[in-house]
């Protein structure tokens, strides 16, 4: 069966004047999502992940400036929708759910307001129906009591309860799409799971594709079908998970891995890996690998000229590093 | 967030903060315009008996109202610059002895109540609970008094002088420093220099003045300005009233006030002193402003 | 809820009591108010039955209790020179002052909130430096020289309103716009300052990943967060306003409480000089308090705890 492709982005970019330069936070990003399928996008604080999904959703902050190849959603080519279209696009077709549970809902507004809310602006349906659907999806996101929820206001919540609201309104209109930004990051460590699953259950139900956006290799490891890493600003690595995690073969997604400990596989007492250096500046033009830097395996090859997403390592595996896999064994 | 994603390594481009400080102090234009114009006007104000063409208080009956130099009028002459008011006294004079009232006024007003409300405040602010609410109390009660209206009674009752003015001001218009130094210094107080310095077993006065009071004093000098601007704004009312600085005083809101009956034959009666009144509160302004924004974190307000 | 009212409510009591007790001592200021009543034509014996028929002569804390009942039930004794009672009187310029205020009020809102919500919409625009440039001015301008050059360009040299009186509506145009002007910069940087935090938040954020128009999420979901500061401050200005219209109102001869405030000065009819001290302070006071339950009524995170 082929896979239904439902986001494609190609050659997106990110650019931010600043007082010292032009910044690049996001560069040249292409990926794909299908349907039913769960895209995590990995990376540390600063990597552009976040921008990236902020430049999908058309709600990158005002001086930021975004330029893509291709942007397309189901088949609707959205660079060429103006604001006023891409906003009926928003919260409709595609979704998004938020780090910060405690600050993303309107403190002046009870959750059945802010949960019908979408529905309403989108034509989808009325007031009552918006309702039933808003109590229908709390209780899918496992919110007891859900008619009783609607008249309350969100500090009357805990940040748990907040951001299983946040993912009953990603729902309301039932999107193809829906992109979470660290969902579970500002949430206890117990929270953190029972979120996870519900994402992982509601995709798989609703058949929506999720782009998971996280650091957390962790959580990438029990829910992603595809993973793309980035560093930088660009994918470094992107492949099917089951590839990442057994075959990763760019030297910073192995430390990335390195990082994590593994049960049963890292010895106890052992250190953990770290990757020694810094992120580099991102303001103006950089040639070549931006992670030479702090590659130990680095050579001039690397710094010469521009590294491209090479796909030599099969159809569902592309690296950006002008080593083969077999050349970088320690 | 945008902005939190920007990689540490930018922050080495940053130039060193006296020199950031210098390029924001040069770069606002606020700033210098108003340092500007309030060094000419206190110039103006200091240098009064020497540069003053007349006496301000000397009436030449038969020359009167003569119109400033730029009107086209038979009786304009260079040697009133400015024209003479409806008793005949130079206006230009007048203006320039009325900048050491208005300067002497809102500067002394100011070092009063930035004295009651800067005590009031740190002492709210640095020991809260119990103090903190009698403070809140006295500061409350303080605002629900209107001020205009307390201060010309308070005139009336004690007879009105250039003294009595300047107390009556500076004993109402301390709540904004009272308000602003609370809250900054409750901001200071939960950081951990002044933590460390309390467990090193330094005096309470000593913390205030060496930890605390260093810290909150650019809110000092914002609020200093605005409450000089205040008072400056306040005297020249009561003296428009009649219950301010008394005549043959040259206070620019007696001016305007003496000018009044006459404001519609001659306009620049009220004219000149108002905008003079204007500009001297439009330059402490801006000062103030500029020193908000050159010492805000950001650079901005 | 329930006790925050309270709270709040006893400070209120407590505060109107202390501003009646210094409005009160405000007479001694002068030194004996049975000489300064007197006049200075007065023999001994003249100040001596003034000193007992106004009773100065018992102990200061009885007076003040005696004055201070007599007030709470709206009678705050005769006026020396109208020969009548001053709450009469008060009770019959406070409108004429409170249209006045309300007027200037809705005045300096209906200019500061639009310009305040265009102005954080795009900061550093064209329409922000302007509106920033406008406030700077307005708070340099002495008020009693604006309201002059208003009476001179729109009551002289145009012919359009009044220039003195409180007859028709006309009359208070230009005492509205004189009176009101003062408080629009600040009203208008405190709704800018609000609406440029609240739309950073993450909710607004939020509002606009939903897919709402860019009306709804403004109005809507900033402004609602964005005003609550804009209505304590306009409470307090308000009170402020009652105060400062004296200078106004005698500009303009318009015959409210200020106009009375300044006539009862020059008078020296002290009873009637503290009574309206006291209602002006109370009036603020009870302003106050009302905006602080209306911000609690519209917060949510208070009016449901």
């Amino acid at each position: 069966m082929a896979a239904e492709r439902i986001l494609e982005v190609e050659g997106l970019s990110v650019a931010i004047p600043t007082p010292s330069g032009m910044l690049h936070p996001v560069q040249n990003v292409k990926f794909h999502v299908d349907r039913g399928e769960t895209v995590a996008i990995v990376g540390e604080s600063g990597c552009g992940k976040s921008l990236t999904s902020l430049a999908i959703m058309n709600l990158l902050p005002h001086r930021a400036m975004r330029s893509a190849d291709r942007l397309v959603l189901d088949d609707t080519d959205m660079l060429r929708l103006g604001e006023r279209q891409m906003s009926d696009i928003r919260g409709n077709r595609m979704s998004m759910i938020f780090q910060e549970p405690m600050t993303s809902l309107n403190p002046a507004y009870t959750i059945g307001d802010q949960l019908t809310e979408g529905p309403r602006r989108h034509g989808q349906s009325g007031m009552s129906e918006a309702r039933d659907r808003a109590v229908w999806l709390l209780e899918k996101v496992g919110i007891t009591a859900a008619t009783n929820r609607l008249r309350q206001y969100p500090h009357q919540l805990s940040g748990g309860l907040r951001q299983r609201v946040m993912i009953a309104m990603a729902l309301m209109c039932g999107p193809d799409l829906i992109i979470a930004d660290e969902p579970t990051t500002a949430l206890d460590v117990t929270i953190q799971a029972q979120i996870l699953h519900l994402l992982a259950e509601l995709q798989r139900e609703f058949r929506t594709g999720l782009i998971l956006i996280t650091h957390d290799l962790g959580v990438v490891a029990r829910v992603a079908d595809r993973v793309a890493v980035m560093y930088a600003g660009q994918i470094v690595e992107e492949g099917t998970a089951h590839r990442i995690f057994t075959t990763p073969s760019h030297p910073y997604t192995r430390g990335l891995l390195d990082c994590i400990p593994i049960p049963g596989k890292t010895a106890r007492g052992s250190h953990l890996g770290s990757i020694p250096g810094i992120v580099p500046s991102l303001i103006g033009e950089m040639p070549g690998c931006h992670f030479a830097e702090r590659c130990r395996h680095a050579t001039g090859r690397c710094t010469s000229r521009p590294v491209g997403l090479g796909d030599g390592l099969g159809p569902d595996h592309r690296v950006r590093c002008v080593f083969s896999p077999e050349e970088l064994q320690p | 967030m945008a902005t939190g994603t920007l990689p540490t390594a930018t922050e080495i481009l940053e130039p060193s903060p006296t020199a950031l400080l210098r390029r924001r102090v040069f770069g606002h234009a606020g700033l210098i315009i108003g340092t500007v114009v309030l060094v000419i006007i206190m110039l103006m104000a200091l240098l009064a008996p020497w540069i003053s063409p007349h006496d301000p208080y000397d009436q030449v009956l038969d020359r009167k109202l003569i119109p400033p130099i730029w009107f086209d009028s038979p009786k304009v002459t260079t040697e009133h610059l400015l024209g003479t008011d409806q008793l005949g006294r130079d206006y230009l004079s007048r203006l320039f002895w009325g900048a050491r009232i208005s300067l002497l006024i809102g500067f002394s007003a100011m070092l009063i109540s930035g004295l009651i409300g800067t005590a009031i405040g740190v002492v709210a602010g640095y020991f809260g609970g119990r103090v903190d609410m009698i403070a809140n109390f006295i500061i409350t009660t303080r605002l629900s008094m209107p001020v205009v209206l307390v201060a010309i009674a308070v005139v009336s009752l004690v007879g009105s002088s250039l003294t009595v003015v300047i107390w009556v001001l500076g004993l109402l218009i301390w709540d904004r420093f009272a308000v602003v130094m609370r809250s900054a210094t409750m901001q200071v107080r939960s950081l951990d220099f002044v933590t460390a310095a309390e467990a090193t077993g330094c005096s309470t006065a000593r913390i205030v003045l060496t930890e605390i009071l260093p810290n909150i004093m650019n809110h000092l000098i914002v609020v200093a300005t605005i409450e000089m601007a205040h008072a400056i704004l306040l005297e020249a009312a009561l003296s428009f009233l009649g219950l301010g600085v008394q005549p043959p005083e040259p206070s620019w809101g007696l001016m305007v006030s003496e000018a009044k009956g006459m404001m519609f034959f001659d306009g620049w009666l009220i004219a000149i002193p108002g905008a003079a009144l204007f500009l001297l509160v439009l330059s402490i302004n801006l000062m103030g402003d500029g020193v908000r924004d050159v010492t805000a974190p950001d650079g901005r307000n | 809820m329930f006790t925050y009212l309270l709270r709040r409510l006893g400070v209120a009591v407590l505060v109107a009591l202390t501003v009646s007790l210094i409005t009160f001592s405000m007479i001694y200021l002068s030194g004996d108010p049975a000489v300064a009543l007197a006049g200075e034509a007065a023999t001994e014996e003249d100040i001596e039955s003034i000193r007992t028929y106004y009773g100065y002569d018992r102990p200061i804390l009885v007076q003040y209790g005696d004055w201070l009942f007599k007030a709470l039930q709206g009678d705050f004794g005769q006026s020396h020179y109208l020969k009548q009672p001053v709450a009469l009187v008060i009770f019959e310029r406070l409108p004429t002052t409170m249209m006045l205020g309300l007027c200037a009020l809705v005045f300096a809102l209906v200019l500061s909130i639009p310009l305040g919500v265009l102005a954080a919409i795009r900061p550093n625009s064209l329409i922000d430096r302007t509106a920033l440039t406008i406030a700077v001015i307005g708070q340099a301008m002495p008020s009693f020289w604006f309201a002059l050059t208003l009476m001179l360009w729109f009551g002289i040299v145009w012919r359009l309103l009044p220039i003195t009186g409180s007859d028709s509506w006309a009359n208070f145009v230009m005492p509205s716009i004189a009176l009101g002007y003062y408080i629009t910069p600040a009203a208008m940087r405190l709704t800018r300052a609000g609406m440029l935090e609240v739309l950073s938040a993450d909710y607004i954020r939020t509002a606009r990943a939903k897919g709402l128009r860019s009306v709804t999420v403004l109005f809507k979901h900033a402004l609602r967060n964005a005003i609550l500061p804009v209505i304590s401050l306009a409470a307090v200005q308000f009170g402020f306003m009652l105060g400062g219209s004296i200078v106004i109102e005698t500009i303009f001869a318009i015959n409210g409480l200020g106009f009375l405030a300044w006539e009862s000065i020059q008078r020296a009819d002290l009873p009637m000089m503290q009574a309206i001290v006291l209602v002006l302070s109370v009036f603020y006071i009870l302003l106050t308090l009302l905006a602080d339950m209306l911000n609690a009524w519209l917060d949510p995170r208070i009016r449901v705890a």
